[in-house]
């Protein structure tokens, strides 16, 4: 191992160049397609961010987080102060420092300043609840996000409240999604691979095991958290960029469910589950969207009534889960092709909790 | 002083409330290890079943305006039903599965109760106006308390204490505690798991129905996701109270409600608006001094 040879490295590195070539692949298609297409398109490139981001945290480590949309939330507010017209955040922001309100920033510090804040607050309260037990802690997210859904709907001063952050420049389309999505798939796998994340994966294996070999399993969790705090907050920055306004109701219950849903779709265990379950819920939720929306078959419209969309995301979730509990990849990683199919190592089987 | 008392007969109103939901959470958690996320919606279930299904703002009651001792068995066994139903569903091919997959599962049946309650009712709160004669107040001295209030504090009491002779006397409910310590030891012993679940779904269905009912004839006002603030409160309770344990449960919902109302009282009024935020965080405190609850248990304590 001192001198791997280049075909190794390349062997390697297969399953994550085998995701960005995947994704590049159905970026590049859609590029020739119409309005709609790209945005669907976008709105999926910035889920694969936040949903790669809490991979790195939930698929490691075993720990269920609910929170992690609200880094989303605190992410795209943190990079929306840095980027809307000054005169507009004097008159409606004024509770932001002077700084803020009277400057305006480019779009890639705003991004930068988004992921910041939401790692500072992941390493503020991940100090705390990542001593509690699993399912303790999970409770501890899902109050976590309660809280910063109640503090980003009640400050009028900072959040404009109720009454929505408008005016975001529109920046984020597909090439820019494209470009953070490949580096969020680059930065997990990293993770995956370093002895943080090796540590990691052990405690979440074997606990007990883990921390008999030394392994300081609070403090590698924080950093997982933190890491995916991070890239959850710049998938809340992009999305705030691509949305063009802010509502932090926009940022609660159904963005949690869906992003969990894409993650145990794919299947936890691995990154290439969080790419794929990111994809083939996308396209679910497209056709029962278009379900929705109906279609005209000789004069009359059929359409399923409105929220089947969602009925049927949370029927498709469940049968998941009963049927096939480690999700569409079973908690593998994409395969090295060029062998001969007996040769393959058996499948692990990679369970949560 | 009235101030300070008035205070406490509230929290001990909206802690029976939580106490109430708790219980519901706490029962489930103790036999299946499951966090049921859907304990939010049962409860808006039972207040939805109320009223005739439309889109309407006012809420026309239907089964609601019925005589109580009508209405209240069927609006129960309609939430039963809802309850024994998605454990069918999901939860029994779920069995072997995981706390966190358990939990994420619940998550889904939530979803999916949410959503179609928006599908029937339309996504808009509704006002809705039941048992409205019985907000006259009762005057203690210079205290008035609400004839609701009482009602809420006095049906809690009755409620636990029907579970709790339930729980130490019965045949059934002495299954349910020999599972609730040893799931796999009671089965040897011939407890029939699957029955003692689907008991447990179903007794779990009747606390929610209970604050259902309490619940919206205090605010009056229905919406889709009515049930989830509740929910998130019973579940922090069971947390704080001590998971998997019942009495637990019951503390910790009284001392989140009573948390809640201070801080509702007395929180300056700039403040005020972010009350449940300040809840939250004191219960994240509290989890730090005391990551295993108020109430330690045996049968959670982790084992190598």
């Amino acid at each position: 191992m001192s001198h791997p040879s280049r075909a190794s490295l390349i062997r390697r590195l297969w399953p994550l160049v085998a995701l960005c070539l995947g994704v590049t692949a159905i970026v590049a298609v859609a590029s020739l397609g119409g309005e709609e297409l790209q945005v669907t398109i976008t709105e999926m490139l910035i889920r694969l961010t936040v949903v790669v981001g809490i991979y790195v945290f939930i698929g490691n480590s075993g720990i269920l987080s609910f929170g992690h949309i609200g880094f989303m939330c605190i992410g795209a507010y943190a990079a929306a102060w840095a980027t809307v017209d000054p005169t507009w955040k004097q008159m409606m922001l004024t509770g932001l420092p002077d700084w803020l309100q009277e400057g305006q920033f480019g779009f890639l510090p705003a991004v930068a300043g988004g992921g910041l804040l939401a790692g500072l607050v992941a390493l503020v309260l991940g100090s705390a609840i990542m001593r509690l037990s699993g399912i303790a802690g999970s409770i501890a997210t899902f109050a976590f996000l309660a809280i910063v859904n109640s503090v980003y709907s009640n400050w009028e001063s900072v959040t404009a409240g109720t009454s929505s952050i408008i005016g975001v420049p529109t920046v984020v389309g597909p090439w820019v999604a494209w470009a953070f999505a490949i580096g969020a798939l680059v930065l997990a796998h990293l993770f995956q691979v370093s002895r943080f994340g090796l540590m990691l994966r052990a405690s979440r294996d074997d606990e007990v095991a883990a921390k008999s070999s030394a392994v300081a399993v609070i403090k590698v969790r924080l950093i997982a958290f933190v890491v995916s705090a991070i890239m959850v907050g710049v998938g809340g920055a992009l999305y705030g960029h691509f949305l063009g306004i802010l509502t932090a109701d926009t940022f609660y219950l159904s963005l949690t469910f869906v992003t969990l849903a894409m993650l145990v779709v794919g299947g936890v265990g691995s990154l290439a589950g969080a790419v794929i379950g990111v994809v083939v819920v996308t396209v679910v939720v497209e056709v029962l969207r278009h379900m929705e929306a109906g279609l005209t078959v000789g004069g009359t419209n059929i359409h399923l009534p409105q929220g089947s969309q969602e009925i049927g995301l949370g029927i498709v979730m469940a049968l998941i889960m009963i049927f096939r509990p480690s999700g569409l990849t079973r908690g593998r990683e994409i395969p090295w092709p060029f062998i001969a199919a007996g040769a393959r190592r058996k499948p692990q089987m990679v369970r949560m909790g | 002083m009235i101030g300070l008392l008035q205070n406490l007969v509230d929290a001990a109103n909206l802690g029976s409330l939580y106490a109430l939901a708790a219980l519901g959470v706490g029962l489930l958690f103790g036999i299946l290890r499951l966090v049921n996320f859907a304990h939010g919606d049962f409860i808006s279930i039972g207040a939805y079943a109320l009223i005739v299904p439309s889109f309407e703002v006012t809420a026309q009651l239907f089964i609601g305006d019925w005589n109580w001792t009508l209405m209240i068995p069927t609006v129960t066994l309609i939430v039963v039903i809802v309850a024994l139903v998605s454990d069918a569903l999901v939860f029994q091919p779920l069995r072997r599965a995981s706390a966190p997959t358990l939990m994420i599962a619940s998550f889904a049946v939530s979803y999916v109760i949410q959503n179609g309650i928006l599908m029937v009712y339309g996504a808009r709160p509704k006002a809705a106006n039941l048992w409205s004669g019985l907000d006259t107040p009762i005057l203690l001295g210079d205290l008035r308390v609400p004839l609701l209030q009482v009602i809420t504090i006095v049906v809690t009491l009755g409620l636990m204490g029907a579970l709790t002779l339930f729980l130490k006397r019965t045949r059934y409910g002495v299954m349910m505690r020999a599972a609730a310590e040893d799931f796999r030891m009671a089965q040897y012993l011939g407890v029939n798991g699957n029955f003692v679940i689907g008991l447990a779904f179903a007794i779990s269905g009747i606390l929610a129905t209970a604050v259902s009912l309490l619940y919206l004839s205090q605010t009056g006002t229905l919406s889709p996701t009515m049930g989830v603030p509740l929910a998130l409160f019973a579940f922090v309770a069971v947390v704080i109270g001590g998971m998997g344990s019942l009495l637990g449960a019951v503390v910790g919902g009284f001392l989140v409600g009573f948390v809640v109302i201070m801080l509702q009282a007395y929180l300056p009024e700039s403040l005020r608006a972010f009350r449940d935020a300040f809840a939250f965080m004191f219960v994240i405190l509290v989890l730090l001094v005391r990551p295993t609850g108020i109430v330690r248990t045996r049968a959670f304590i982790e084992r190598v």
